[in-house]
């Protein structure tokens, strides 16, 4: 966990004073709503259906156990008693009054925390992998890089107003958890030949109504330049990127229109006249990384005595370390993934009890550290194996053990209709039936990876067109229907899904699911995940199992 | 006379504006204007030769580059805001800064708002023409709440990155 110091604790306080102000403008009718509107946006204030809706940032998905109980606490003051996490890894709370807001946004600058760049079209929160420095795959800590473009992002003079929302991903190993090319930018730490650390550039990335997988416009940018060579890329695209028309101003689009060759050259010919200047000093680069708390890790055998006999004795732990816990970097150490996708709740959604028992066992048990997904769950990195047990028996009293990671219950959904101005259909309800209909967990483990996506519309907030099954909501005529999509991933083998055929009706969606994956336990063969089968036969299968009785 | 806000040696101060704007459609008053980038290219050497003051107004999709060789004899660079949404100005104030070292007054025109204050003054703006009514004590306050700030920019304020080694 990055600690912040004098600085950027001064920068947290001052804008919260500055939205003070700005509220009670709004409040004594100084100015109107739509004077507002752009200024609170910039605090992450949504007007939603029911109520405002307050978004908060927790940069590259990080957070200690204080930060993670005062949202617990907010959660429980100002709201509902609970919150949702985003595949942006930030967190909103949905029924917050606005005169409120102002309160909150001390409350969370006393713990480091802001609602700073989480709406508006300026540079979003970064993600980046949820394993940083615990992953015995990763190059580099993710976080350190992160932390540096949180930092050269935040109320950036030039690139606060562009033509649309900017949102860059931070992957350092092969296995990509970041989505990293259908982000804005897409970075991924690499070394080159002689061993020297940097990064390969991908641009253009991106979901909403026209979905792409990203370009490598750069093999490989020495690490040092991160910051020149990213305000390279904004400065191209803040002067052409399309402002006539707001679905066709994403930098995606600007790509496309160029073409990878010729934009890259761009941002190649700008970054040379640009130099150096917006580059971090070493000196900087090296404090931020030691402004991470350090972790203490013991020196333990990697195998542990407690640990193995839970699993022989406990098979509902035996199935959570099955598909939750992941390898260390350090024996006797593993990852711990927190499923918030308990059957029949709603996905990402945490109450104010659940997050406590979180923050806690992160203190006890996990060096103080948390981490939010993308796609919505929440991690302890560093467990040590001996504690496992108890840590499961506190997870699991708090309905926090479901053992259903990257299995199909595991499904990103956005808020929906239930909750969304823009949305078309409700995802919630949704996501719940088809976890019902899989709710048997030798079933979803004899399946195996699945990943099952949905937005309940086009702007496909919940990622559907990377889903291994990506379904979007769409209005026909008043009533909910759902689009199905196949062969979508968000992984290092990312692709964008196509579509299986004509909307189904809300109540044969996880019906149709269940066809599906008939389908592709028939056809499999060895070791293959849905998605490899489906990429070996191609939709045909599919599609006519689940349109044959149609006909 | 009209007045605008100017930004001189940290201060936000109300002036009266000595230049007269005249689209392109206009006859062209006398004394000191403000012009196209169309009207400049046409017209701008027999004004500079009639021992005028000229600005240039620049839009936001023309690149402040095409003035680059003119910037010397240029008095103002009025840089267009259509909307305050529209953020392409704060790249043209930039360059026209640090790129073309352009010494001149760069003001920003159209839908300016007091919270732009402290992005405009960062990125090279040092005048101001505020749509919302907005005072030079506004101005002031806007554009200084912030004690501290992350990215080098044209206004030459010390980044955090710097400060934190002092």
């Amino acid at each position: 966990m990055y600690r912040y110091d004098t600085i950027d604790k001064e920068f947290l306080a001052d804008r919260a004073t500055e939205f003070r102000g700005q509220v009670a403008r709004r409040l004594a009718g100084e100015i109107t709503e739509d004077q507002f509107k752009p200024l609170r946006l910039m605090n992450g204030l949504y007007l939603q259906l029911h109520a405002y809706m307050l978004r908060i940032a927790i940069p590259y998905g990080s957070l200690n156990p204080t930060q993670l109980r005062k949202l617990a606490w907010i959660a429980r003051t100002y709201d509902k008693g609970y919150g949702h996490f985003t595949t942006r890894t930030n967190l909103q709370f949905h029924w917050i009054r606005l005169a409120d807001a102002p309160d909150i946004l001390d409350h969370l600058a006393s713990v480091d925390m802001h609602a700073i760049q989480t709406s508006g079209n300026c540079i979003r929160n970064t993600t980046a992998d949820p394993w940083a420095g615990a992953t015995p795959e990763e190059i580099d800590d993710p976080r350190v890089w992160s932390e540096a473009i949180r930092q050269w992002s935040s109320l950036h003079p030039e690139f606060s107003f562009l033509p649309r929302k900017f949102k860059i991903a931070i992957t350092a190993s092969a296995k990509d958890r970041t989505a990293a090319r259908v982000h804005d930018i897409g970075l991924a730490i690499k070394r080159n030949r002689q061993g020297a650390m940097g990064f390969e550039v991908m641009v253009g990335g991106g979901l909403g109504a026209t979905p792409y997988v990203g370009p490598t416009i750069r093999e490989f940018l020495p690490a040092a330049r991160l910051v020149s060579y990213l305000e390279a890329i904004l400065r191209v695209y803040n002067r052409l990127g399309r402002r006539d028309n707001r679905t066709k101003a994403r930098i995606k689009i600007l790509v496309a229109s160029l073409g990878a060759e010729e934009f890259g050259r761009q941002v190649e010919a700008e970054w040379e006249a640009m130099g150096p200047g917006s580059d971090l000093p070493d000196t900087e680069l090296a404090r931020i990384r030691a402004a991470f708390a350090p972790t203490a890790f013991e020196t333990l055998p990697a195998r542990s005595a407690a640990f193995e006999a839970a699993k022989g004795s406990d098979p509902a732990f035996a199935r959570f370390v099955r598909n939750n816990v992941k390898p260390h970097k350090v024996p006797g150490y593993g990852i711990v993934e927190v499923s918030l996708k308990a059957i029949g709740e709603t996905p990402g959604d945490a109450t104010a009890k659940q997050m406590e028992v979180i923050a806690d066992l992160g203190e006890r048990y996990g060096q103080d550290d948390i981490r939010v997904t993308h796609e919505q769950n929440l991690v302890l990195p560093h467990v040590k194996l001996d504690d496992l047990p108890t840590v499961h028996a506190a997870l699991a009293a708090a309905g926090l053990a479901t053992p259903n990671i990257n299995l199909i219950s595991d499904i990103i959904a956005c808020p929906g209709l239930d909750y969304c101005a823009l949305a078309n259909a409700r995802a919630i309800p949704v996501a719940q039936h088809i976890a019902e209909r899989f709710r048997d967990q030798d079933r979803a483990e004899l399946i195996g990876e699945l990943k099952i996506k949905i937005s309940g519309c086009i702007n496909a907030c919940g990622h559907h067109h990377v889903g291994h099954i990506g379904i979007l909501g769409v209005d026909k005529k008043g009533e909910e229907f759902y689009q199905l999509t196949l062969g979508g991933s968000g992984a290092e083998d990312a692709s964008v899904g196509k579509v299986l055929g004509p909307a189904l009706p809300a109540n044969r969606v996880a019906e149709a699911i269940d066809t599906m994956v008939e389908v592709y336990l028939a056809q499999r063969q060895d070791g293959e995940r849905f998605l490899d089968t489906l990429r070996r036969t191609g939709a045909a299968p599919f599609k006519e199992a689940v349109y044959a009785d149609v006909h | 006379m009209p007045t605008f806000i100017k930004y001189e040696a940290g201060r936000f101060s109300l002036v009266e504006d000595c230049f007269t704007k005249a689209a392109d459609d206009e006859d062209l008053p006398r004394g000191d204007v403000i012009i196209s980038l169309n009207r400049f290219s046409n017209d701008g050497d027999r004004l500079l030769g009639e021992g005028r003051s000229v600005g240039v107004r620049l839009e936001p999709h023309e690149d402040a580059a095409a003035l680059a060789y003119d910037l010397p004899r240029i008095a103002v660079v009025a840089l267009a805001f259509p909307g305050y949404r529209d953020g392409r100005a704060y790249t043209s104030a930039r360059l026209l800064r640090e790129r073309f070292g352009y010494k001149g007054e760069v003001r920003a025109v159209g839908d300016v708002l007091r919270e732009q204050a402290q992005f405009m003054v960062r990125c090279g703006f040092d005048a101001f023409e505020p749509a919302d009514g907005s005072t030079p004590q506004d101005w002031q306050q806007a554009a200084q709440r912030f004690r501290h700030v992350y990215q080098r920019a044209a206004d030459g304020r010390t980044p955090a990155f710097v400060e934190r080694k002092e």
